[in-house]
């Protein structure tokens, strides 16, 4: 049994928040820069060139990449063998409290959905727990905008739909979103398991390295073909034509019912921060 | 093509404004988003003054991120401009001029852009470290219990936009891509 205290989450998990929210992964940075290059719309060429531009002032100035720092969503892997000295939970909600506050982070939390007194703090997060064997903690943020997040759908296909079905419902999510989830974008498919897995599997997507395609062979290649056609929609960066739509399509998948096939889709901007600690 | 615009705009100023022109915007505009707008609307629909007057006034929909000492102002982005949809055709009868967000408009609000003599703008989504450097001022005038969703009246230098929607109907996000596709199959 290993001992992790909870000052050292709080510790951590306020680091995560302010660095997630001030630089960008390297694959992903390499995918803008990249798209700046290609793309052969002028003014989708321009916006991309802004982009990269805005990702230099932040890093340098230290202001947020994005205005909306958002919603802190925390993936946590805790190995059985750790014994955690302290309330998890409420020492990753105290991490993200302090990283927002002290972070100058925007607090975008309402309390109720309806009645929506903002938090102030922006707490709670919402957190994703698994349990693994091992001695070791780690911790994945993905502070997630809703600009993008309001445009994510989730289809309960029919088997019968199959691999056509799954693309039709990916290529019809990223044009509904069009210009409102800020493209160009990153896709995070959830394939399988029932109406929640697949969301969080969606979400799960996002966070993987955008170099790195699915294990299975079948699915990277769905993940290459996607990638191909919805960058053949024109809806470019900004919404405002061009070739760059998506940077990334990334799947994950998780077996599911004889009777279903849940296709879930979460649309990311460029903006698609996640930062991954081990404790 | 590309236009300097001062703000308040003048309607004689919007009429010149065409959907595709990339414009820059210097002097007064005000931020308002989801919170402060449900507020004015419901102020308006009871015939209660607002902290704000509108005519000829440009409103950017933005809740920045918090300053740091000696900024100005934080991330200072735009958020999606749908979610206005349901406020800003009373705010347009009103007076208001101009509307900067990002992504499209109800089919109402933009009968109320053409209605109003009114345009609605594009500020790059995603780049509001970069936008930052182009506010002087921000000063909170009204809401200030609503946190980054307080109305600022910010003085902005050279602000960048693009046209989208103009007051003769024109549309860029109902032609651009179009437009895209057209030029590059054609080669």
């Amino acid at each position: 049994m290993r001992t992790i205290y909870a000052n050292e989450i709080i510790d951590t998990l306020k680091e995560m928040c302010i660095e997630a929210n001030l630089q960008l992964s390297a694959d992903m940075v390499d995918r803008i820069h990249g798209a700046a290059e290609t793309e052969d719309s002028e003014l989708g060429a321009k916006i991309l060139s802004q982009l990269c531009d805005n990702m230099e002032i932040a890093k340098r100035e230290q202001i947020p990449i994005c205005q909306d720092t958002g919603m802190a969503i925390v993936f946590v892997r805790l190995g059985q063998d750790v014994h955690v000295e302290g309330n998890l939970t409420e020492a990753i909600n105290e991490g993200v409290r302090q990283g927002y506050t002290e972070g100058y982070l925007r607090k975008s939390v309402v309390k109720d959905p309806l009645l929506r007194e903002n938090t102030k703090d922006n707490t709670p997060a919402i957190i994703h727990y698994d349990i693994v064997p091992g001695d070791r903690l780690e911790l994945l943020i993905a502070p997630k905008g809703f600009g993008s997040e309001n445009m994510s759908k989730l289809y309960m296909l029919k088997p019968a739909d199959g691999v056509e079905g799954v693309k039709d419902a990916v290529i019809r999510t990223v044009k509904e979103a069009g210009p409102n989830a800020c493209p160009p974008m990153v896709v995070g498919v959830g394939l399988g398991g029932d109406f929640e897995k697949s969301a969080i599997l969606a979400k799960t997507a996002l966070t993987r390295n955008t170099n790195e395609h699915s294990a299975l062979p079948h699915i990277a290649a769905l993940e290459e073909e996607l990638l191909d056609e919805l960058n053949q929609l024109g809806i470019g960066p900004g919404g405002l034509g061009g070739r760059t739509t998506v940077l990334a399509v990334n799947i994950e998948t998780y077996p599911t019912h004889i009777a279903g096939l849940p296709v879930a889709v979460n649309i990311c901007c460029h903006v698609n921060r996640h930062v991954k600690r081990v404790l | 093509m590309e236009r300097q615009i001062e703000a308040p705009i003048s309607k004689e100023q919007v009429k010149e404004l065409r959907a595709g022109d990339y414009v820059y915007i210097t002097g007064t505009i005000y931020t308002a988003r989801d919170a402060a707008h449900k507020r004015m609307y419901e102020a308006m629909q009871k015939g209660e003054e607002i902290p704000l007057d509108l005519k000829d006034n440009i409103i950017y929909y933005l809740g920045p991120t918090p300053a740091r000492e000696g900024q100005v102002i934080g991330s200072a982005g735009p958020t999606t401009s749908s979610r206005m949809d349901k406020y800003a055709p009373l705010l347009m009868q009103r007076g208001l001029s101009g509307m900067i967000g990002k992504g499209k408009r109800s089919p109402e609000v933009l009968s109320a852009i053409r209605e109003n003599t009114c345009v609605y703008l594009a500020a790059v989504g995603g780049a509001g470290a970069l936008l930052s450097k182009c506010i002087q001022e921000a000063e909170v005038i009204a809401y200030e219990d609503l946190g980054t969703e307080a109305i600022r009246r910010l003085r902005v230098e050279n602000l960048p936009a693009i046209v989208i929607a103009d007051c003769e109907g024109g549309n860029l996000y109902e032609t651009a891509v179009a437009d895209y596709l057209n030029a590059h199959n054609n080669e």
